[in-house]
């Protein structure tokens, strides 16, 4: 500090430069954090693509027991489908095979947190990307299907990596995915019309 | 080379008229001089030397070529796909162009990987030359960033498949990683605002950085010196002037024989675009001639060729978390060759035959593991697939050991070549 080129040491108070050269510094820095704010926050989804996220209504009365249709809610395929008693039925059979049996890893609303996730046991409501990276799971509900093996149970297989879901969209043990299919929230405006995004309990819009 | 020394040790020397002016104000001569004809390189350069100086002249390309295609492409979900079979069937020669750009990219990662190969035999990236390395590694990694973006531009299947699956390997970031991708994707799926932020990223931003990186790469260069097949330091061995004996200066010798390498190059890169520009469906895949459609799947959706070693390590786990953090640490282990490699020799020219075998191993896991990551994920492939993994990792987590047990050859005292 002594060695000063330009001012001699009586004459500079080196400690006092020092902590405003710092303080000015660190001012700056805030600075540039807060500029950054608006280019990183402009990333985020806009206005038209939250509202285009809005709920969206199905009518079921056309989906025929055992069948599935394919709906799309914020860019992701929403799978509906109508389970018969015996597909139901099988369920309970394979929770040894399961990752995840009893869904407490998965998202889901809570009000589909139970054994067959789902508000009427018979309508399945899954959001259709694979949990692992986001291919589309294919629907193979017939059980002992000749690709999948003689004790498949009926239910989705992902034809990217391989991942396997049983009808109530729980992931197979051995498969990449490991958690289960996830379900949007939704809720019954009668018998036959479904809406998706919208949970029955509350008026606020979907999960966030 | 007399002459230009002179020069440079004697900058009193008179130049004359517009020269004199120029060079007055902007030092060309004194550039040339320290940069080109001062630098001096390894006599000893072999074939696989070449790839440094075709890396920059790929880089060159794809700028020109995508600079044509830019003036054409609309990115934009409803318009992306369709400029781009505008490009190919409508403008005059665009199809020139595309291919050039399409072409330029698998050729961009053939001429990356000999290089950094090169690196892995002479031991390149062994001290003084770490951060040489680790700008080199970072241009990689830019490169991967860049090459992604750019295929998800033309908006087919295969493109849109690729970033839903690449993208969603950032939701795998514990807390964060949901956040991350609507952050990244700007909606709810890949979408219109994904497209166009990409679309940014690839013609500007990354770009940019890559050039920068390319400065940084040359500076660093400059200052230690190219590595050699020997492996050994040639400023060791210096003239009376300071010139090391086992140098010559990279103008004109080198420039001319990387023009005659560049020859050879244009050779196979115009025999690719005008005979085979879909390489088979490795250069540009069969499903991305259809447009992007997020209710169905291709049948099996791989990357391009060149990241399909990493995505075959990625499918080979049965967790998905693991299986990204797998992925992740196979390109990261990279970073720490410089400090993993402990033999007292840079080169596999005086390395001992364990060193040898575990970068056979290495080389031969990379490409196996390629050709996994394009087959379907099935019971065998996905069981060979760990094998090779396994041997990949090998490679960098045993170094340190094999390194410093191994018996080594004796280094020479100067470069050894045939003349």
């Amino acid at each position: 500090m002594s060695d000063n080129l330009y001012n001699s040491a009586e004459e500079v108070d080196n400690d006092r430069r020092k902590f405003l050269t710092t303080a000015t510094a660190a001012t700056g820095a805030v600075g540039v954090v807060f500029t950054l704010t608006p280019f990183i926050a402009s990333w985020k989804p806009s206005e038209r693509a939250r509202a285009m996220g809005a709920p969206v209504e199905i009518d079921l009365s056309k989906l025929e027991p055992g069948q599935m249709m394919t709906a799309t809610w914020r860019k992701q395929p929403i799978y509906i489908v109508r389970r018969t008693p015996e597909l139901l039925a099988g369920l309970a059979k394979h929770d040894a095979e399961l990752k995840d049996p009893k869904s407490e890893k998965s998202d889901q609303p809570d009000y589909t947190r139970n054994a067959m996730r789902a508000i009427k046991p018979e309508v399945l409501v899954l959001i259709g990307t694979c949990t692992h990276l986001g291919c589309l799971p294919k629907q193979h509900f017939e059980p002992g299907e000749a690709q999948l093996g003689a004790d498949w149970p009926g239910g989705f297989f992902c034809p990217c990596h391989g991942s396997r879901f049983d009808l109530a969209g729980r992931v197979f043990n051995g498969s990449p995915a490991s958690v289960n299919l996830g379900i949007p929230p939704h809720s019954f405006a009668s018998d036959t019309k479904l809406i998706i995004g919208l949970d029955a309990a509350s008026t606020t819009q979907g999960v966030v | 080379m007399t002459m230009a020394n002179e020069n440079k040790d004697n900058p009193t020397i008179e130049k004359k008229g517009f020269n004199a002016w120029l060079n007055k104000r902007l030092p060309i001569d004194e550039f040339v001089n320290s940069q080109l004809i001062g630098y001096f390189a390894p006599k000893n350069f072999n074939f696989w030397y070449f790839f440094g100086a075709l890396a920059l002249l790929v880089f060159v390309i794809q700028i020109l070529s995508g600079i044509f295609l830019t003036m054409n492409y609309k990115p934009g979900e409803l318009t992306a796909f369709d400029s781009v079979e505008y490009i190919m069937r409508e403008i005059e020669w665009g199809w020139l162009i595309r291919y050039m750009h399409s072409t330029g990219a698998s050729f961009f990662f053939i001429v990356i990987y000999m290089h950094m190969f090169r690196a892995l035999m002479y031991g390149s990236y062994r001290g003084p030359r770490e951060l040489l390395w680790i700008i080199g590694m970072l241009l990689y990694l830019g490169l991967m960033a860049e090459a992604f973006m750019g295929y998800v531009l033309p908006w087919g299947n295969m493109s849109y498949w690729g970033a839903q699956v690449i993208v969603n390997l950032f939701g795998t970031i514990p807390v964060i990683g949901g956040g991350l991708v609507e952050w990244i994707r700007g909606d709810y799926g890949i979408a219109d605002a994904t497209l166009n932020r990409f679309f940014a990223l690839h013609v500007i931003a990354v770009p940019f950085a890559l050039a920068f990186l390319i400065l940084l790469h040359i500076v660093a260069l400059r200052q230690t010196g190219s590595n050699n097949p020997d492996g050994i330091e040639i400023k060791a061995n210096l003239n009376n002037r300071g010139n090391p004996l086992d140098g010559i200066p990279f103008h004109p010798y080198y420039t001319v024989k990387d023009l005659f390498g560049v020859g050879i190059f244009l050779l196979f890169f115009c025999g690719v675009i005008f005979f085979v520009p879909t390489f088979g469906g490795l250069f540009l895949e069969k499903p991305n001639f259809e447009p992007a459609n997020p209710l169905s799947t291709p049948e099996h959706i791989a990357p391009v060729w060149y990241f399909t070693p990493f995505y075959a390590m990625l499918r080979a786990v049965p967790d998905q978390q693991m299986g990204a953090l797998l992925m992740t640490l196979a390109i990261v282990a990279f970073f720490f060759l410089p400090w993993l490699d402990r033999s007292p020799v840079k080169s596999m020219r005086y390395k001992g035959w364990i060193s040898r075998t575990f970068l056979g191993f290495f080389v031969v896991s990379f490409i196996a593991l390629g050709y996994f990551g394009m087959m379907p994920a099935d019971g065998l492939y996905v069981i060979l697939a760990r094998i090779f993994t396994t041997l990949y990792f090998a490679y960098f987590i045993l170094m340190p050991w094999y390194t410093r047990v191994e018996k080594t050859k004796p280094l020479p005292e100067r470069v050894s070549y045939d003349a």
